[in-house]
C-alpha cells in the first residue's frame, strides 16, 4: 500500500508538522521527516482535522437514485472533508430490516470514498405504528446503532418510550425528528412575521420544542440514550441546556443551514430555501451558533437532503423539504465560528463519530491513530456553483455564495479520496 | 408601472392613484354605446386559473376583451395541466405562444412570483392561495373613493378569517399606501401570527366587533369557510355569527355614511345578514362592476398604455 507523507501541516491549526501515514494508520508524527518511497503531499499553509463524520445524510439509494446514489452522495462527503456518513433510513424500500440497511452498507463499501454507516427506522415503514427489528439490524453486517424515522416524527409518546428503552441492549440510541405533526399540517415555513407576510402555512417552534421536551423526560424515565435531529429554534436550545444540567443522556445536533439562513430567504418563494425544519429567525441563528460553540448542541449534521430537479422547480407548497449540505458544511461551520480548528474538530468529528459509536473515526492526529484525515486550505475563499458541486443533485441554498475555507484533501484509512480538491474516484 | 402586478405591495401610492384614476376613466367608457377600446389589439392576455372563479375569470375576461385583447381561458381542468404537467411546463407553453400578459389564479402562495421568473410577458396576480389578490383591493379601494370620495384617512374595520385570506393581505398593504387606517378583527386563531407587523406598521388589532364599529368608515366583512370550524377555528357557525357577524343590529352601530363591503361570494347568515347585505350601505354589487374597470386600467398599465 502506498505510504503518503503530509508535509509542513498544522494540525487543528498548530505548529506545521509532517504526518507518515502508512498501513491505515498515522505511522508517524514529527518535523523533517523522511520516507523513501512516500509519495509527498505539501501541506504548507494546510490545516489538518480528523476526518469529519456526519450523523445525518440522506443518499436516497436505494429508491431516488435520480436525485443522489450512495456514491455520488459519498463522492461530494469525500470532497467536503467527511470520512464517514450516517445514512438515514427513509428510503424506498425503508430501511427498516436487516436487508437494507445490509445494501446500503455494501454500497458503501463499494463506492469506497467514505464509510457508509446506514441509520436504521424506528418504525416499520417510517409510519409509527409499530417497532421494526432493530436488533436485527443492530446485529447485521452493518452493525446499526443510530436509528431514526427522520422525515417523521416518533409522535406516539409510548412507541417513543418503548424504542428508548429497547435500544439499551444493544447501545443504540434513537435520533429523533422533533416535530408534532397535529401542529404542523400543511406547513410550508417558520411561523412568524415572514409566514404571514407570504401568506405560506406557518410551522411554529413550539412543534419542536414541545416535543424535545416530552423526550428528554421520557430519556430521563428509562434511563435511555436520545439524540436530536437538527435543532432548529432558541427555544430548543434551552430545553437541552436545562435537559443537560439535569443529568439527562442527550445529545443534539444542528445544521449549518440552521445556523447561516434565516426565513428572510423564502421571500421570492424559490423552494431550494424550503426544508424542514425550516429556516428560523436572526434570534434563532444566533442561539445556535452560541449553543454550538458552548456544547449545549454536541454536533453539526448536514441533514444533506439532495432532490432532482423537478421536486424544487415549482409552486413552493408542493416542492420538497431540503437541501444539500455535504460540500459546504465545513466552510459553513467555518464562517459563523471562525477558524477555531480544534472546536471545529469537536463538533464535525471526535464528538459525531462518539454518538454514533464509530471508533475508528474522530481521533486526534496522533501516532497509532487511524488515518482518517482531511486537509483545508484555512485562506481559500470560494464561490459555490451548484454545476460543480459532485452530489447527482443542485440544490444548494448557497449558489453564488462565497465560503472561507476549503478541504484540499481527504484520506480514509491512509488512502486519499480526495487530492488537490478533486475526488480520486 | 412594474411589468408585473404579484403584490398590492409592488404600488407606491403614485402608481396606485394613477391605476385608480385610469380605471376612472375606463368606468366612464362603460356609458357609452360602444364599450371597446382598440388599445390592446392583437396582444395576447392568458387566463390561467388553477381554481375554480368564475367571477373573477369573467372580470378579467370582460377587461382584456374591452381592451381589444385576444384572450385564451386556460383551465386547469380539463387541460394538460390535470395530467400533471409542472407549472415551469405549463409556463413555457404560454411563453411559445407569445403571452404577453398571464392573468393567473393559484391555490399555492407564491406561484405567480415562480411563473413571473419564467414568462417574459407581464404576469397579473389573481389570487395566490393565502398569500394575495391585488386587483382585489384595488377595486376595493375604487369603490372607497367613487362612494366617499377618498381612501386617505378613512378607518377600514376588515373582519373574518384574515389568517387564510388573500384579500385582507393585499388591502391591508394598498389601503396603508393610499393612507388609510386599517383595524383588523377576527377570533385570535384567525389572525395569523405577528399580523400587527407583519405587513406594514401601524395596523390594530382587535377581538371586539362592536368596539370598533362605531369608528369605521368601512367595514369590510370577509368570507368564512364553514369547514373553519370543524378544524377549530371557532366552534359553531352560530357562536361565529354571533360573535363576528355583521347583522341589523350591528350595523346600526356603524357612523351614518359608514359602507359595507364584501369580497364575495357571501356566506348569508355567516359573516353578514341579508339585511346587510341588501341595504343601502351594501356595495357588494358596484364592487362587481368596478372590477372591470380596475382590472382594464392594470392591463391598460402593464401592457405598456399611459395614462391619457
Amino acid at each position: 500500500m502506498t505510504q503518503y507523507l503530509i508535509k509542513g501541516v498544522r494540525v487543528l491549526g498548530g505548529e506545521p508538522a509532517d504526518l507518515l501515514l502508512r498501513d491505515g494508520v498515522i505511522a508517524e508524527v514529527g518535523t523533517g521527516l523522511d520516507a523513501r518511497g512516500a509519495q509527498l503531499v505539501d501541506a504548507d499553509g494546510l490545516v489538518a482535522l480528523p476526518g469529519l463524520v456526519d450523523l445525518h445524510t440522506h443518499l436516497r439509494e436505494p429508491g431516488r437514485e435520480d436525485a443522489e446514489t450512495v456514491e455520488t452522495g459519498s463522492r461530494a462527503a469525500a470532497l467536503g472533508g467527511y470520512t464517514a456518513v450516517c445514512a438515514m433510513a427513509n428510503t424506498d424500500p425503508v430501511a427498516d430490516t436487516a436487508g437494507v440497511v445490509e445494501q446500503v452498507y455494501r454500497l458503501g463499501r463499494e463506492a469506497g470514498l467514505v464509510d457508509v454507516q446506514p441509520v436504521g427506522a424506528v418504525t416499520v415503514g417510517l409510519r409509527g405504528e409499530r417497532l421494526a427489528e432493530l436488533g436485527a439490524m443492530a446485529s447485521s453486517a452493518a452493525a446499526v446503532r443510530i436509528f431514526s424515522d427522520d422525515g417523521h416524527c416518533v409522535a406516539d409518546p409510548r412507541l417513543m418510550r418503548r424504542a428508548l428503552e429497547y435500544v439499551k441492549a444493544f447501545d443504540g440510541v434513537i435520533a429523533q425528528h422533533a416535530e408534532e405533526p397535529r401542529l404542523t399540517e400543511g406547513a410550508q415555513m417558520h411561523e412568524g412575521e415572514v409566514a404571514t407576510r407570504l401568506g405560506l402555512a406557518g410551522w411554529p417552534a413550539v412543534a419542536e420544542e414541545a416535543i424535545i421536551a416530552r423526550d428528554v423526560l421520557l430519556a430521563e424515565h428509562v434511563d435511555s440514550r436520545l439524540h436530536v435531529c437538527h435543532v432548529s429554534s432558541a427555544g430548543s436550545v434551552e430545553i437541552l441546556r436545562w435537559a443537560k444540567a439535569r443529568g439527562i443522556r442527550v445529545t443534539a445536533e444542528v445544521c449549518p443551514h440552521h445556523l447561516l439562513l434565516t426565513d428572510e430567504r423564502a421571500t421570492g418563494y424559490d423552494p431550494v430555501f424550503k426544508v424542514n425544519p425550516p429556516l428560523r429567525t436572526a434570534a434563532d441563528t444566533a442561539a445556535l451558533r452560541a449553543a454550538l460553540a458552548e456544547g449545549v448542541i454536541d454536533a453539526v449534521a448536514t441533514d444533506h437532503a439532495p432532490h432532482a430537479v423537478e421536486d424544487k422547480e415549482c409552486e413552493w407548497a408542493y416542492a420538497r423539504p431540503g437541501m444539500l449540505g455535504l460540500e459546504t458544511a465545513l466552510s459553513i461551520v467555518v464562517e459563523v465560528l471562525g477558524p477555531r480548528w480544534d472546536l471545529i474538530a469537536e463538533r464535525m468529528s471526535r464528538t459525531p463519530a462518539r454518538i454514533a459509536g464509530l471508533s475508528g473515526h474522530g481521533q486526534d492526529l496522533v501516532a497509532g491513530a487511524p488515518a482518517n484525515l482531511t486537509l483545508v486550505d484555512p485562506a481559500a475563499r470560494w464561490t459555490v456553483d451548484p454545476a460543480e458541486l459532485a452530489s447527482r443533485s443542485r440544490n444548494t441554498p448557497y449558489a453564488g455564495m462565497t465560503l472561507p475555507a476549503r478541504v484540499v484533501a481527504t484520506f480514509l484509512r491512509g488512502a486519499p479520496t480526495v487530492l488537490d480538491g478533486k475526488a480520486l474516484r | 408601472m412594474t411589468r408585473h402586478l404579484l403584490s398590492a405591495a409592488d404600488l407606491d401610492a403614485a402608481t396606485a392613484t394613477m391605476i385608480l384614476d385610469t380605471a376612472q376613466e375606463m368606468a366612464n367608457l362603460a356609458g357609452h354605446q360602444v364599450k371597446k377600446l382598440p388599445t390592446l389589439r392583437g396582444r395576447t392576455v392568458v387566463n390561467l386559473f388553477y381554481e375554480d372563479s368564475t367571477r373573477t375569470r369573467i372580470s378579467f375576461e370582460a377587461a382584456a376583451k374591452r381592451l381589444s385583447a385576444d384572450v385564451i381561458n386556460f383551465s386547469a381542468k380539463g387541460s394538460s395541466v390535470s395530467k400533471g404537467e409542472s407549472l415551469k411546463d405549463t409556463a413555457l407553453t404560454l411563453q411559445a405562444m407569445g403571452a404577453d400578459a398571464v392573468v393567473v389564479r393559484h391555490p399555492a402562495a407564491g406561484a405567480p412570483h415562480r411563473l413571473a421568473g419564467w414568462v417574459d410577458g407581464s404576469v397579473l396576480n389573481a389570487g395566490d392561495g393565502t398569500h394575495e389578490h391585488p386587483t382585489q383591493a384595488l377595486l376595493d379601494a375604487y369603490t372607497m373613493r367613487a362612494r366617499l370620495g377618498r381612501v386617505a384617512g378613512l378607518h377600514v374595520v376588515i373582519v373574518g378569517d384574515v389568517l387564510h385570506s388573500r384579500v385582507a393581505r393585499s388591502n391591508v398593504l394598498l389601503l396603508s399606501t393610499l393612507g388609510a387606517k386599517v383595524t383588523l378583527v377576527g377570533p385570535p386563531t384567525l389572525l395569523p401570527v405577528d399580523i400587527a407587523t407583519a405587513l406594514v406598521p401601524g395596523i390594530s388589532v382587535s377581538y371586539d366587533l362592536d368596539a370598533v364599529l362605531p369608528d369605521a368608515d368601512v367595514v369590510m366583512m370577509l368570507r368564512v369557510q364553514r369547514e373553519r370550524m370543524t378544524d377549530s377555528f371557532f366552534p359553531s357557525a352560530r357562536e361565529y355569527a354571533r360573535r363576528y357577524g355583521l347583522d341589523g343590529p350591528r350595523m346600526r352601530r356603524l357612523p351614518e355614511h359608514a359602507l359595507v363591503m364584501h369580497p364575495g361570494p357571501m356566506n348569508r347568515g355567516m359573516e353578514i345578514a341579508p339585511e346587510v347585505a341588501d341595504s343601502a350601505r351594501s356595495t357588494i354589487v358596484e364592487q362587481v362592476a368596478n372590477g372591470v374597470s380596475v382590472r382594464m386600467a392594470v392591463l391598460y398599465l402593464l401592457l405598456g398604455g399611459k395614462p391619457s
